[in-house]
């Protein structure tokens, strides 16, 4: 069960681990800032407000798609490493590895962009890396291959927490107490954090795996274009990983929720039969709902899009009923202490919950046909990412900031950025879901003029986050870098 | 407009999720006792039961309504429409092979890809999708739409195909038939 401790010594950082985790979420805000900028960039340009030639914003866009994912996943591994290595042994070195990893594949890809002039998205589909027209097909390999070092960082880790979690559970099935599912006195304090960790590492693995076959695929054809792929297949392998890859950050980042969110609250927080059960079903859910993506592929069997469409409306169940529902019964008159960590948690799951509502429409296979590659989409999933699993990550840095102090952080600066992040938030999805009704393509450089309004609507709300999110950005890292480990106790009390 | 209804829905569903989240915040801070929150333990419980229920039937209804009658026509049987179109699409325009239809009489769209993935969207006079599909390399997608309004409709691509995607637009002109 997660402890109701606030700062529990079981979390005490080492000083090697310490400086890995800096690491980590010194070098995510900072790219989370960057990359909001790039975006900002690339609304105004949309709105006329602004001018990149198209083959500039395009590498922008591969760059901000790739750079944002990716940032994502490595600082939602930070989030679980932090929760999971009190339940389980992980490796330091295996933490590391994936942070030295991501780092040269970042240089790949940034490389490929601004060097190579890549320009294919973050997910290309076949044959478009390797005919390009401005890039050339190596530096298209380059970009891929940075894919592939990030792939495998994440692979190690994964294998490192799935070796400690065998050791302690014995297998994946008791650790994600299945054997409770339809009975059975449940052990109160099996931890959720080892129930999320375990699926991420089911389901992001088979999705790394199935992105590593692809991408070999890609390769080949690029130094042999006489091996001819099939469209289909790859753009199904294609989404499988894309999907999940994206999808795990937001089962790594919820494990800060479970575990923190109580401590906040005051009030017990463990695993019931229902918690188990979501858990289970999203695990199947992720694995097979990519299909939603190819709704518009009328050549994909029909018993795929029937797929696509039943489980996407699916997901609903676990995240509205255990996590969204589990977690306001937990804040319901429970005198919670509001600062910065609980209100990020609120936010969170808030985005999460009502972000997830226009993307469960759009798997509707009548909707799809209307909403399909239209802004609807950057509006349904930016309002999970930046609304939902963002602040999740947040949440945690603000908590580890405050363990210093023995004390949540709750500064007045605080207070007027957390409201700034969500207006600035609300204001910059909803001009993205506005524009999927009247029908603005994504992904393009050049709008039309009667798509204007709702572009600089989106400006406006991006500049009002990326203001709350450099504040954020300079506060917890210095937070983070000046706090003496709070394992040096001595210190931490003078 | 159909975009307008699935916009009133997701509003009032994401509206819904808002008041949830407002209404819990505002009973957040006040603690309590250990009687009354085993009642609210108790209370919360029954209240889920009753939204699985009604998320059920909600999703079943849903399910039966959006799929009875298959929203994509089949691929591999002749769909014997009176209109056939055949489109391809290249690195960075349209080949349609009929630039005049009429209303009232289905139009089968043929659609393909000479290179790379494209995305062939249908754009009303108003400005609004009325339907797409992928345009593919080696594979032939085909749409079945009945046009009820005339005028000047816009092909645009919307699958991301490199530098010439925005401006890879195309037009057809749909007409009244003839004695009407
Ligand atoms: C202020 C914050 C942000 C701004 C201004 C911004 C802006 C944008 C814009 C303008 C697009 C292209 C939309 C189009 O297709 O027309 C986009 C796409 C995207 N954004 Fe963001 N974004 C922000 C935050 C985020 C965050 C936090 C994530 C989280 C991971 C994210 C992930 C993505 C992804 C994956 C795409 C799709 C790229 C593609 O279509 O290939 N963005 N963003
Ligand atoms: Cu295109």
């Amino acid at each position: 069960m997660a402890t109701l401790t606030m700062y529990p010594d079981d979390e005490r950082l080492s000083r090697g681990e310490r400086s890995v985790f800096n690491l980590y979420l010194v070098s995510a805000v900072a790219l989370f800032v960057l990359m909001m900028l790039l975006g900002l960039a690339m609304r105004m340009s949309q709105g006329n407000w602004l001018a990149l030639a198209p083959d500039l914003f395009y590498r922008v866009l591969s760059m901000h798609g790739a750079g944002m994912v990716g940032t994502m996943g490595l600082v939602t591994t930070a989030v679980m490493w932090f929760f999971l290595r009190k339940y389980v042994t992980l490796h330091l070195w295996a933490f590391l590895a994936n942070y030295v990893l991501f780092l040269l594949g970042a240089l790949c890809i940034i490389g490929s962009i601004f060097i190579g002039n890549y320009a294919g998205l973050w997910t290309f589909l076949y044959p478009l890396p390797s005919q390009g027209m401005v890039w050339s097909p190596q530096s298209a390999a380059v970009f891929m291959v940075g894919y592939l070092l990030i792939g495998v960082g994440m692979l190690l880790f994964y294998l490192d927490a799935a070796a400690g979690i065998i050791r302690v559970f014995g297998n994946f099935a008791r650790a994600l107490g299945l054997q409770w599912l339809f009975g059975g006195q449940i052990d109160p304090s099996h931890p959720k954090a080892v129930v999320a960790g375990t699926m991420v590492i089911i389901a992001n693995s088979l999705g790394i795996l199935a992105g590593a076959v692809v991408l070999v695929l890609y390769l080949i054809n690029i130094y042999d274009p006489q091996m001819v792929l099939n469209a289909l297949l790859t753009k199904n392998l294609t989404y499988w990983f894309g999907h999940m890859y994206i999808n795990a950050t937001i089962y790594m980042g919820v494990i800060a929720v479970y575990e923190l969110l109580p401590r906040y609250t005051g009030k017990p927080y463990s695993v019931s039969r229902p918690f188990l059960w979501s858990w289970a079903a999203s695990t199947v859910f992720v694995i097979i709902v990519f299909p939603h993506h190819l709704l518009m592929d009328y050549a994909e069997p029909r018993w795929m899009a029937v797929t696509g469409q039943i489980i996407s409306h699916g997901a609903l169940f676990p995240v509205f009923l255990v996590t969204a529902y589990g977690a306001l019964a937990n804040v319901y008159h429970s005198g919670m202490r509001w600062t910065m960590p609980s209100r990020l948690m609120m936010l969170s799951l808030f985005g999460w919950a009502a972000g997830i509502v226009p993307a469960v429409i759009d798997g509707t296979i009548s909707v799809n046909r209307v909403m399909h590659n239209t802004q609807w989409v950057p509006g349904h999933f930016h309002f999970y990412l930046l609304l939902g699993v963002l602040p999740m990550a947040l949440a945690l840095m603000y908590h580890v900031v405050g363990s210093r102090r023995q004390a949540p952080p709750d500064s007045g600066a605080d207070r007027i950025g957390l409201p700034l992040y969500l207006v600035g938030g609300l204001v910059f999805v909803m001009a993205f879901l506005d524009a999927g009704r009247l029908s603005v393509a994504r992904r393009m450089a050049t709008h039309l003029p009667e798509w204007w309004p709702t572009d600089q609507a989106g400006a406006i709300g991006a500049a009002l986050v990326i203001l709350a999110m450099s504040y954020f950005a300079v506060r917890i890292g210095a937070g983070l870098l000046k706090a003496p480990a709070d394992g040096d106790r001595a210190h931490a009390a003078g | 407009m159909y975009q307008d209804i699935i916009w009133t829905v997701a509003l009032a569903a994401m509206g819904l999720v808002a008041l949830g989240f407002l209404w819990v915040i505002s009973q957040a801070g006040k603690a309590a006792d250990a009687a009354s929150s085993q009642r609210a333990y108790h209370g919360a419980n029954v209240l889920r039961r009753w939204l699985f229920g009604i998320l059920l039937v909600v999703f079943a209804g849903v399910t039966w309504a959006s799929l009875h009658r298959f929203p994509i026509p089949r691929q591999h049987a002749a769909l014997d429409a009176a209109q056939v179109v055949d489109v391809i699409g290249r690195q960075w325009s349209w080949e349609v092979s009929t630039t005049t239809l009429t209303t009232g009489t289905p139009v089968e769209f043929r659609v393909t890809s000479g290179d790379v993935n494209h995305g062939f969207a249908i754009y009303a006079p108003d400005g609004r999708i009325v339907t797409q599909t992928q345009a593919m390399p080696g594979f032939t997608n085909r749409i079945l739409y009945t046009f009820t309004e005339p005028g000047a409709y816009r092909v645009m691509c919307l699958e991301y195909c490199g530098l010439g995607h925005a401006p890879m637009v195309s037009e057809f002109q749909v007409v009244a038939p003839e004695g009407n």
